[in-house]
């Protein structure tokens, strides 16, 4: 049974360490009541647990986040799973800017939209957005993939590294170094298997691919009017 | 060079600017280079300390006690960080340093019982095993952070900038990104790796008070929090920090140092340490928590006890060291002359940090090169050369009376010239003027 945590009098400091169990406590299944809005929502768990959020979130939920599966059951704010190292978080609404930033691990799902710079620097982390993505998201993302069911605003991947973009809507303008590669079956099969682990129905042959012209890579003068 | 004193030189178009202007033309690239700023900057050359005399009586050196411990991060903080000296290492990346040279400073920094600091590109294991006391830094790039590092640390530190290049960014060049860098960083090997100027995940102080906030969420607010920002605004950067809860202000002045950076950038960007000191401790004093709440590390141009002791009675707690403690490790030592004139430089002049061929084995990831390092013996070193501060440190806070270092104050100084006397709200030597002042 799941022990259920009401946040409409409680601070974050007494939820965290009840959900990072520095308490010492054994349960593994949590789920947060009112969370209203508060910030840094379940941010550094450790261990393999499951949260549930009944609401919306503020900033910095599931902050580097590693094993446990977190699901917010509303919208999140800005820097949810930021810089995520391993497990699931899952956001039934819209994310806030910086969703997925710096993240080097794990599955971080948007059931909703995501808003600007939607994993920015990622390194490694998989995203799924069912819906858009707001402008220069990807922006110099390391590693991973991005998944959008959606559209993307502008500056999409910018100065992006190793990190692979799938989009099936429209991309509205891709930002710099970032280009649109062949769709092989191989990563159609990638594609399939993230979509799959994110419970999302899409057929992986309507998305294109995009990633690294890796033009920039290093510093050159004959690059100077794309820096 | 000639010796023809009918040849003038120029006083605008110098040499130096001259080769430059050539330099450019042949390579259409901006000169990236490492170390600081190497033009004249008003500094702590230019205070002299009061001693005791008549009016004020000094402490016997060598018998009477003069306090060098300072305790950081005692604002919010389950452990503040204690070190026995006020002289902290500044953060310096593996990647941009040799693992010897990592672990060099550990060892140093730790047989006198001060920090170490990592710096772009997390914190290796060798580091964190010879550093009795590690500051991590958190910076835009989050290359290698993760939270178990986070939670290894004796404190985090927030970067926002650094002096040698406030608002910049950075970038490593490919020639010293090894497989352990690049693995490290988690991007190929041999591109230029660029470290972002903005953190990805929040924009100005109140969402820095929200990310100071997480952080300790996610360390159980266990260790101090520092926020690093280079010298420019620095009134209002250390109001806001400090708003925004940081434990200390760690606060870079133009005179810091850097792996690699534009010349351009660091020889025109920022504020000298000698104005911003004094700055951040009146931030702190208008806050009511300077010397009793918030902590400010002062870095830039430190060089000396006297430095040390000035920069103290400026206001700081602590100082920090990064390009003197290079040098005491071995850098540009003169041992090297023959290596250096392979390279077009000399002991004295070596400045290219970030190309990787540092015969010194300190500023490389060339496996051979870094051999040139004994890290037992450049680590020893080191804490030679820390004690030598403290020791000259304390030798002029007991002229002036003082029983610890926290008791020099600006009153005990004195300028030399009225740019350092505006600068460092100090009276002109000989006059009780402080322009700005009045009289």
């Amino acid at each position: 049974m799941a022990k259920e945590i009401d946040l409409t009098d409680g601070d974050i400091r007494a939820l965290n360490t009840v959900l990072q169990r520095r308490d010492g406590n054994n349960h593994t299944d949590f789920v947060v009541d009112n969370p209203m809005g508060r910030h840094a929502v379940a941010a550094g768990l450790t261990d393999d647990v499951a949260v549930t959020i009944k609401g919306h979130v503020g900033y910095y939920c599931a902050g580097m986040n590693q094993n446990a599966s977190v699901t917010v059951e509303g919208n999140a704010g800005v820097g949810c799973a930021e810089n995520m190292m391993s497990g699931t978080v899952r956001v039934t609404g819209d994310c806030s800017q910086s969703a997925g930033a710096t993240g080097h691990g794990g599955l971080l799902v948007v059931e909703g939209n995501a808003s600007s710079r939607c994993g920015i620097s990622m390194k490694g982390i998989d995203i799924v957005v069912k819906g858009s993505v707001g402008h220069n998201s990807a922006f110099m993302a390391q590693a991973g993939n991005l998944v959008i069911c959606g559209d993307a605003d502008d500056g999409l991947g910018d100065s992006i590294y190793e990190a692979v973009i799938y989009v099936k809507g429209e991309a509205k303008g891709l930002g710099a170094d970032c280009i649109e590669k062949d769709m092989t079956d191989d990563h159609r099969a990638k594609l399939k298997d993230l979509l799959d682990r994110a419970g999302v129905t899409e057929d992986p042959a309507a998305f294109r691919r995009y990633g690294s012209a890796r033009k920039l890579y290093n510093f050159k003068i004959d690059n100077v009017g794309a820096y | 060079m000639s010796d023809n004193p009918a040849l003038r030189e120029s006083y605008l178009f110098d040499r130096a600017t001259i080769a430059d202007i050539q330099r450019a033309a042949d390579v259409g690239i901006y000169r990236i280079r490492g170390f600081g700023a190497k033009r004249q900057l008003p500094h702590f050359d230019d205070l002299v300390f009061l001693g005791s005399s008549v009016s004020r009586y000094p402490l016997e050196g060598y018998r009477e006690a003069c306090g060098t411990n300072v305790t950081l991060g005692t604002r919010f903080a389950e452990n503040p960080l204690e070190l026995d000296i006020p002289i902290t290492i500044a953060g310096m990346s593996f990647g941009s340093l040799s693992a010897n040279a990592k672990e060099a400073l550990g060892r140093g920094a730790s047989e006198v019982g001060t920090s170490t600091t990592t710096g772009d590109g997390g914190m290796t294991p060798e580091e964190r095993g010879h550093s009795n006391k590690l500051v991590y830094q958190y910076l835009p790039s989050r290359y290698g952070m993760n939270p178990d590092d986070l939670r290894k640390a004796d404190a985090i530190e927030v970067v926002i900038g650094q002096g040698a290049k406030p608002g910049g960014g950075g970038m490593l060049l490919g020639e010293k990104i090894s497989d352990r860098v690049a693995g490290m960083r988690t991007l190929p090997k041999d591109i230029d790796q660029r470290s972002a100027c903005r953190h990805p995940d929040w924009t100005g102080p109140d969402d820095l008070e929200i990310k100071l906030r997480e952080l300790r969420e996610i360390t159980g607010w266990k260790v101090p929090i520092y926020v690093k920002v280079g010298a420019t605004r620095t009134y209002y950067d250390t109001m806001l920090a400090v708003k925004s809860g940081a434990d200390v202000i760690v606060l870079d002045g133009m005179q810091g140092g850097t792996g690699a950076t534009q010349e351009c950038f660091i020889e025109h960007v920022g504020i000298p340490t000698l104005p911003a000191v004094r700055i951040a401790a009146e931030a702190l004093q208008e806050l009511g928590l300077h010397r009793k709440g918030v902590q400010l590390v002062v870095s830039g141009g430190i060089r000396s006890g006297a430095d040390v002791a000035k920069c103290i009675a400026l206001g700081a707690d602590a100082v920090s060291i990064g390009t003197a403690a290079l040098i005491a490790l071995g850098d540009n030592r003169p041992e090297l002359a023959e290596d250096y004139a392979k390279m077009g430089t000399a002991p004295g002049f070596y400045e290219d940090w970030q190309a990787g061929n540092d015969p010194a084995g300190i500023t490389t990831q060339n496996p051979e090169l870094e051999k040139n390092l004994d890290p037992v013996k450049a680590g020893r070193r080191l804490a030679n050369y820390l004690r030598v501060l403290t020791l000259e440190a304390q030798t002029l806070a007991r002229a002036c009376g003082k029983s610890h270092l926290h008791n020099l104050e600006p009153e005990d100084l004195s300028a030399l010239t009225i740019e350092a006397a505006a600068m460092a709200k100090v009276p002109l030597a000989g006059t009780g003027w402080i322009p700005g002042q009045g009289f």
